[in-house]
């Protein structure tokens, strides 16, 4: 009988605050080592940390973007162990009251949707960071303080590729939400992954827990790897053993960190140099009117009034910014169809080049509006469309302006181009022979030679025109 | 001798005004007088001498803004609390050399007042302790009687005051650390309602119980330095935001109608005779202001201390993980690796009573036993306060003794821990509740040492406390007693 994978996730993301959790710190990336600390983010002795609102507010935010119950009230507790990048020796964070509970979020894989459980979103504090050198480990605490949220959902995922689909939707809402930056290569989203094998039917078995994960590949290999060798263990008759193991991505394998029996004893307490977090019903439902449109409820709408088929919705929604830049083109040139093929090819091609995203576009949606309006009006061609496109990332000046400044606007000078068509067929008498004898596929040559002459100026519909207009002549 | 010229904040600023004397003489009476008994007392762990009558100086110089009270008036800190560039140690090993790179709160708003400060205050290691014997450095002994505590641990800074080396002195108070030692020395100590007065800076022992609070000669300059150092502090979450109030507004001689409430046991067994005699008469003395007097009932505070020591260990152990070794202070030498740093750190920089709380505090926190102690703890702690609140809504302020024994003997309890922490079973519940108390001299026991007494009223009753304390003062005059203090050889 086949084995069933269960698998449940804890998500770590950064949020996106200028300042840190408990002091005024910036939480900047990549600053030189502990030059963004001060006494309360190190923990000096005497010092209090003071609750950043922000971090509640993108901690509700986050809740209520996976349909939780938001805690009217939950406190702060201490988890208590030694280790050199936790100054205090504790972390704060909560235990027993998050501020966040009970929530779903809806998967697609394949076509087939699945509600995943959230059971907790909890508030907390990252640890500083190590650095194993030559003479000895260095701390560096610029890290200490920085807010993390952490999501912890159901063991309700049965295969990697619905673990998958549930870290790249976890990313799509913390990005729409603005609570997180999600940049990975950062560190600022990074997954636990807590999984078990059985066979249909059975209770579950003993799980594993993979640590810091930190790209969707690493997920879904890891997922992939470690159920295999459970699988493995299993057949030969040796008992899994819970314990911590680490991925190493490099590899493709994973190996024990330690195990349950040298488990930490957290000793969890509330922690008594901060208040609880009390929420009014007035604070919660002003943080449900701020929120942005949510990727499915956007989804849906794009099908429904613009047409789209579920594909090219589902790419569009793909990002906040992406979306809202659709919207914002199509506010203009009333083209969805047209604004969705652009954004979803040339636009996605350059910026997958040049290794960006929507943010770094220097135009803006309604500068692309404008652009679709001139393809649309014929005053330039699809082709020519692109180049206009390139010079509108590479300057940022409005379409309009860069195809009068290049004269690329559309040759439909009737007389002119005349001229042209029979000069280019009397040179080609091969291929007006054969179009003369019903081959088609030669008009296609005489046009492409016409467009090269024109530097793809003219006007391919009406040199077609042309040429059936005077293939009598020649 | 001339330091009787100098006694409390109100008359040297009384002096002061009619130009009787200078700042630069009051500092120099005080540096002197630390040099002729401090070799006998030993309060301070540090004197900043040089510092202080330059800011006495410049306070002469000053001819704009003496109008604080507490213009260029010195005073002792524990050594718990936080000064920018001076070192703090809590008398402990572990955190010889820190010099911390802020100041607290309160020394910051002691130092907008223009007051001086003249010493770092001795104490128990990490505020634990109620003798001040627990200090790593020295013992602290009691201007009264030099073979005797000053109680702890705030010792130092009790016994500053009581010598005279400084004119008030800060300290705080977890489980009676304030009240006790100023019973012991003869002088006023207040522990203000948990969180009336910033603990930033202050380095905790355990966070949920500790205040700070002044120790003074009088009531008068209790409020004063009340006034000072109350109000609420963005930097710490748990000081509470609320209206300030001039506390020397209510001090006043007419207490008639007062409710004062009388605990039946807190005048039982194993309280010194001559200290009950003292509170009774202090009792006496209430009914001749025409106070009430009313009989309340405390039924839970049995089990306050034994409340109190699971719930201030607990979180202590987790206060003092920090002091790991790796970033500040003592660091063990000789180490194998990383665990072992730890063990061999902690094992050799923390003293005795400090470990002995550790582990008491891990133990009830480990899982399995969590319920069964810390939360056990946390629900008596509910039931206490409960049962102050019914007290305190039949009276104004509840009347008991500090201790239930005079300053005994250095070394008499020392090597019984649960001997030592009966010594605080009065000051103890005020903690676990939050409420404010202050422990005011009130006579002398038959063997010429002070007794006091506590007076302890609602949330943030502050005024109700020195109302009753104040007019106590004024009708019996204990609190100018003072020690015959030998000067050191
Ligand atoms: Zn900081």
């Amino acid at each position: 009988m086949e084995y069933e994978i269960v698998i449940g996730l804890e998500i770590h993301s950064e949020l996106d605050t200028k300042s840190k959790i408990f002091c005024g710190c910036s939480t900047a990336f990549g600053g030189e080592e502990n030059t963004q600390t001060c006494p309360v983010c190190l923990g000096l002795p005497g010092v209090l940390p003071v609750m950043n609102k922000k971090v509640v507010e993108y901690a509700v935010k986050a809740g209520i973007a996976t349909n939780c119950t938001i805690a009217r009230f939950s406190k702060m507790d201490r988890k208590n162990y030694f280790y050199p990048d936790l100054p205090k020796a504790y972390q704060i964070s909560q235990f027993d009251l998050p501020i966040c509970e009970h929530g779903t979020v809806e998967i697609n894989v394949d076509g087939v949707k699945k509600n995943i459980g959230i059971t907790r979103i909890h508030m907390e504090e990252d640890a500083g960071k190590l650095i194993h050198a030559a003479g000895g480990t260095l701390a560096d605490n610029n890290r200490c303080g920085v807010p993390l949220i952490e999501i912890v959902t159901e063991p309700d995922m049965r295969s990697a590729a619905e673990a998958r689909a549930l870290a790249e939707k976890i990313k799509t809402i913390l990005e729409y939400t603005e609570v997180s930056d999600c940049k990975m290569q950062e560190g600022s989203l990074r997954f636990d992954v807590n999984l078990s094998v059985r066979k249909p039917g059975e209770p579950f078995g003993t799980r594993t827990e993979m640590k810091n994960l930190n790209s969707f590949r690493a997920l879904e290999r890891a997922v992939e790897v470690e159920s295999k060798r459970q699988i493995f263990e299993i057949e030969r008759g040796n008992p899994i053993i819970q314990q911590t193991r680490k991925w190493d991505d490099d590899k493709g394998e994973s190996y024990a960190l330690r195990s349950k029996e040298e488990a930490h004893d957290y000793r969890y307490f509330p922690d008594p140099d901060l208040v609880p977090v009390v929420l009014t019903e007035e604070y919660i439902q002003n943080i449900k009117g701020s929120m942005p449109i949510l990727p499915w409820v956007r989804k849906v709408r794009y099908m429904e009034d613009y047409n789209l088929s579920e594909y090219d919705a589902d790419i569009l929604v793909s990002s906040r910014e992406t979306a809202e830049f659709f919207e914002g083109t199509v506010a203009v040139c009333k083209d969805a169809k047209t604004a969705a093929n652009w954004l979803m090819g040339d636009i996605a091609a350059t910026l997958n080049e040049k290794g960006q995203t929507m943010a770094d576009v220097t135009f803006t949606p309604a500068q692309l509006g404008e652009m679709i309006g001139l393809i649309n009006d014929k005053t330039i061609s699809s082709s020519i469309a692109k180049q206009v496109l390139q010079e509108m990332f590479a300057t940022g000046k409005d379409p309009k302006v860069i195809v009068e400044e290049k004269n690329l606007a559309q040759m439909s000078d009737t007389s002119e181009l005349k001229g042209m068509v029979l000069d280019v067929m009397k040179a080609n008498p091969q291929s007006v022979e054969d179009l003369k004898n019903g081959k088609e596929k030669a008009i296609g040559f005489l046009v492409g030679q016409i467009m090269r002459q024109t530097k793809g100026k003219a006007n391919p519909q009406m040199v077609n025109e042309l040429i059936r207009e005077l293939i009598d002549q020649v | 001798m001339k330091m009787t010229k100098y006694r409390t904040i109100h008359e040297i600023k009384a002096l002061i005004e009619k130009g009787e004397t200078t700042y630069e003489e009051v500092m120099g009476a005080y540096i002197n007088r630390i040099d002729q008994v401090e070799g006998t007392v030993d309060s301070f762990l540090q004197v900043l001498k040089e510092e202080a009558l330059n800011q006495a100086k410049a306070a002469d110089e000053n001819k704009d803004d003496k109008t604080s009270p507490l213009f260029g008036i010195p005073y002792g800190l524990k050594d718990n609390i936080c000064m920018e560039g001076v070192e703090t140690t809590c008398a402990s090993k572990i955190l010889t050399g820190f010099i911390p790179p802020y100041s607290a709160t309160v020394a910051e708003d002691l130092k907008n007042s223009g007051a001086v400060v003249l010493g770092k205050a001795n104490m128990d290691e990490f505020a634990m302790g109620s003798s001040n014997e627990n200090s790593s450095i020295k013992p602290t002994k009691n201007p009264w009687d030099p073979s005797r505590v000053p109680g702890g641990s705030s010792g130092g800074s009790a016994a500053c005051v009581a010598a005279d080396e400084v004119v008030f002195a800060l300290g705080s108070d977890t489980g009676g650390s304030i009240r006790q030692p100023a019973s012991f020395c003869g002088v006023v100590g207040l522990k203000p309602t948990y969180g009336l007065v910033s603990r930033y800076g202050l380095i905790a022992f355990a966070s949920s119980l500790d205040q700070i609070g002044p120790i003074t000669k009088d009531v008068t300059d209790c409020a004063l330095v009340l006034n000072q150092i109350a109000g609420h502090d963005e930097k710490d979450s748990t000081s509470v935001d609320r209206e300030k109030e001039d506390y020397t507004s209510y001090l006043q001689k007419d207490i008639k109608g007062m409710k004062i409430g009388i605990v039946e046991e807190y005048f039982g067994e194993g309280l010194q005779p001559d200290v009950r005699k003292r509170l009774e008469e202090a009792v006496e003395v209430y009914k001749s202001l025409g106070a009430q007097l009313v009989d309340v009932k405390l039924p839970t505070s049995d089990y306050a201390l034994s409340a109190y020591y699971i719930i201030s260990s607990a979180e202590a152990s987790s206060n003092l993980a920090r002091y790991d070794g790796i970033r500040y202070g003592f660091r063990a030498e000789g180490f194998d690796d990383l665990l072992d740093l730890y063990k061999k750190t902690r094992s050799q920089g923390f003293g005795e009573e400090v470990k002995r709380r550790i582990m008491l505090g891990t133990y009830a926190l480990s899982s399995g036993y969590y319920d069964a102690y810390y939360k056990k703890a946390l629900q008596v702690r509910t039931l206490i306060k409960e049962d102050f609140d019914k007290a305190l809504s039949q009276c104004d302020v509840i009347l008991s003794p500090t201790c239930p024994t005079t300053a005994f003997k250095l070394g008499e309890k020392s090597s019984d821990p649960l001997e030592m922490y009966l010594s605080d079973i009065y000051t103890v519940p005020v903690n676990i509740a939050g409420i404010p108390a202050i422990s005011i001299p009130c006579g002398l026991d038959e063997q010429g040492l002070p007794v006091g007494m506590q007076l302890i009223g609602r949330d943030f009753g502050e005024k109700d406390i020195l109302k009753a304390a104040y007019a106590f003062e004024q009708a019996t005059k204990h609190h100018l007693n003072r020690p015959t203090l030998q000067e050191a050889r």
